[in-house]
């Protein structure tokens, strides 16, 4: 059969029956399970009488709630009262159910969305759901990922299944070449302005063309992870020999013969050449320069040289939240971003906590101090990528330049740990939303950016165009 | 499939009561419930959070100017919205503190895929219509809010003031509400040994026999 996408025959091979509302009932291949979203629906199978079904298709770790601080990282029960019982919650729910699972002193703990593809638990061909809607992350291999309610968490955990609606297929072509000092963040943040924070809404994002082929893996999950910040629950990339040659060796990957039977199914979920879209979107990315947020949603977004748009200059149905929004955040219509003083600068989460993040970051960290008076956090995705950064030294460079090194975890993206802005901060962040209150202060102000942009706000205790700093082609 | 009997309480073919507006597009999960209110191994107390930090001054009081502290819309089980309404995080805890706190329908321009999904599987209706009937369904409640409203789900209207306005809510959602049948554990783990099946066939699952 031709004129299908990756999405129609993921999802066909998938299909159990079609339930009695005209739902599909889909297998899921695999379950990331973190402690945020996972003590209730333990407990309603418990009083449901009800086991895992497929123990195996589960795997969890602790990614949102724990500290980071080295100094109280090992110490139980933990300081937070609630956050110990969701830890310990997970730790018995995982031991009683057969289910692997990362924990604090396991050296593969890190953010579900970080760990997954470290183990190779990512796959392509493969169905993905996690209690967290960047789930969207792991499509970056070709799979087919979303993020669920909690609700259907207990359904995964007692039927290896969900309740899914089949959406649309809107195929983004990218095209061009990336200018110097611009990365993937910069093309998603590009795209989300383009299309609009709620664009994606009852749409599967295909990313494809030219500049995503280009792209390493780390780079493409930080293109899917996003999609959902655009409104589509899923957005996915053709698996090719990039994505071959990332899960080659990674511990849940089969190894010789298994590999070239399971990479023969791999290709043969690619999109067919014809395949039949709902949409078609382009792109390009020619001329681009570095993007920063100056609003409280991923959409409200320009180009660091560029002025903020004034609110009257913005389509009549944008305007009032342009205003509200740069209430809030204090910037200027007008002018650039660049200059707008900021006192946190934060380089973490399932968006931009990878090896190549502080890499990148790591180019304009070193010989550069932090500036006074910010405080600056360096908060690795997962265990995995913090022992591969130190092998390297990274750690040491961003230490020498005044950044606090820390134990992987969500952290400041959504300050369920310690991490948080307080009063009315303005945080540089790598992270993936910038709404009112999401990192932990209500008056705290979010400017999302690249981590090498991050890096540069850092130094110049405000936002800074990363172009400016000699970066060595590191990005 | 036939559709299962489901018990008749777990069928949701109308909501009827008061109303209460909402306004402004992209408010998401955060705004609906802040993340440091998802700490908890139950679902106890959540109503206590909805828009927890909207409703609160610097000093963490009450202001009592938004919709959910007025005094003339407690008792509201009718929830009108805008664009894009749940945005942002999957966080369940969201519809179940507005549930919690006596919303049982919601009807809006549009809902984020993961919230009404979350939506469907706790019962509650998630109802779309255009931005002019949202509007002026809104404008009605602020200025009646003791006046009754019903959405009758399965004919998808809401029917208010005297007069009956159209709705959508997506097949899916509306036959899980009218047969019942939205939580779904029970119904799929019944076919398990059809997913053994399907599971058996896939190149990658290795362990099911």
């Amino acid at each position: 059969m031709s004129e299908r996408t990756l999405y129609d025959k993921v999802w066909d091979r998938h299909a159990v029956q079609t339930l009695p509302n005209g739902q599909d009932q889909l297998f899921i291949g695999t379950h990331l399970i973190h402690e945020v979203t996972s003590p209730q629906p333990f407990s309603e199978l418990r009083e449901r009488g009800v086991d895992v079904a497929f123990p195996k298709r589960n795997v969890a770790t602790t990614d949102h709630i724990i500290p980071t601080d080295p100094a109280t990282r090992d110490e139980r029960p933990l300081e937070d009262e609630n956050a110990e019982q969701m830890l310990s919650a997970l730790e018995h729910n995982t031991e009683q159910s057969g289910i692997t699972f990362y924990g604090l002193n396991s050296d593969r703990q890190g953010i579900a969305h970080v760990m997954g593809p470290d183990v190779g638990a990512t796959q392509p061909g493969t169905t993905i759901v996690c209690g967290d809607s960047h789930t969207a992350t792991h499509g970056a291999f070709g799979a087919v990922a979303f993020g669920i309610g909690t609700s259907q968490v207990r359904d995964v955990l007692a039927s290896g299944c969900v309740a899914a609606d089949k959406s649309d297929v809107r195929r983004i072509e990218v095209t061009g070449d990336l200018p110097d000092g611009t990365v993937a963040k910069d093309v998603i943040l590009k795209i989300i302005g383009e299309l609009g924070v709620d664009g994606g809404v009852g749409y599967t994002y295909e990313y494809g063309g030219e500049t995503i082929e280009a792209m390493a893996m780390e780079a493409r999950m930080a293109v899917c992870n996003m999609s959902i910040e655009g409104g589509a629950r899923i957005g996915y990339i053709n698996p090719d020999e990039t994505t071959y040659e990332y899960l080659r060796g990674r511990e849940f990957v089969p190894e010789g013969e298994a590999f070239a039977e399971r990479t023969a199914y791999w290709e043969s979920v690619r999109s067919d050449a014809d395949a039949v879209y709902d949409d078609e979107v382009q792109v390009d990315v020619d001329g681009l320069a570095p993007m920063v947020t100056w609003g409280t949603t991923p959409g409200q977004v320009t180009e660091v040289d560029q002025p903020v748009p004034a609110p009257e200059d913005l389509p009549e149905a944008e305007r009032e939240a342009a205003r509200t929004a740069q209430d809030h955040t204090e910037v200027t219509p007008g002018e650039s971003m660049v200059g707008h003083p900021i006192d946190v600068a934060f380089i973490g989460t399932c968006t931009n906590g990878r090896a190549s993040d502080f890499r990148q970051a790591a180019a304009v960290v070193e010989g550069n101090e932090v500036a006074d008076d910010v405080r600056a956090l360096a908060v690795p995705g997962s265990t995995t990528v913090k022992q591969t950064l130190e092998d390297e030294g990274v750690d040491k460079v961003f230490e020498t330049a005044g950044w606090e090194w820390r134990e992987a975890g969500c952290s400041m993206c959504l300050a369920m740990n310690d991490d948080a802005l307080r009063g009315n901060e303005r945080c540089a962040s790598s992270s993936n939303r910038n709404y009112v209150g999401r990192q932990g202060s209500k008056d705290g102000r979010t400017f999302l950016m690249s981590p090498a942009m991050v890096a540069a706000a850092a130094v110049e205790g405000a936002v800074a165009d990363v172009r400016e700093f000699d970066t060595e082609g590191a990005l | 499939m036939e559709a299962p009997d489901a018990p008749d309480d777990m069928r949701v073919t109308r909501v009827a009561g008061t109303g209460v507006a909402v306004r402004g597009d992209d408010i998401d999960t955060d705004q609906i419930i802040p993340a440091r209110f998802l700490k908890s191994t139950t679902w106890e107390g959540l109503d206590e959070f909805a828009f927890y930090d909207n409703r609160r001054d610097d000093n963490d009081e009450l202001t009592g100017e938004h919709p959910f502290d007025r005094p003339e819309h407690q008792g509201a089980s009718i929830l009108v919205v805008n664009e894009n309404f749940g945005c942002g995080s999957s966080r369940e805890h969201a519809p179940r503190a507005l549930r919690r706190w006596g919303i049982e329908a919601i009807v809006g321009e549009s809902f984020a895929e993961i919230f009404a999904d979350n939506c469907k599987s706790l019962g509650m209706v998630a109802a779309e219509t255009d931005a002019e009937t949202v509007s002026e369904l809104q404008t009605f409640v602020e200025e009646h809010p003791d006046a009754g409203l019903e959405v009758d789900v399965a004919a998808e209207r809401v029917v208010y003031n005297g007069r009956e306005v159209e709705v959508s809510v997506t097949e899916t959602m509306r036959e899980a509400l009218v047969q019942g049948i939205w939580d779904t554990t029970t119904l799929m783990r019944d076919a398990l040994d059809e997913t053994r099946e399907v599971a058996r066939e896939l190149p990658y699952v290795e362990e099911v026999e």
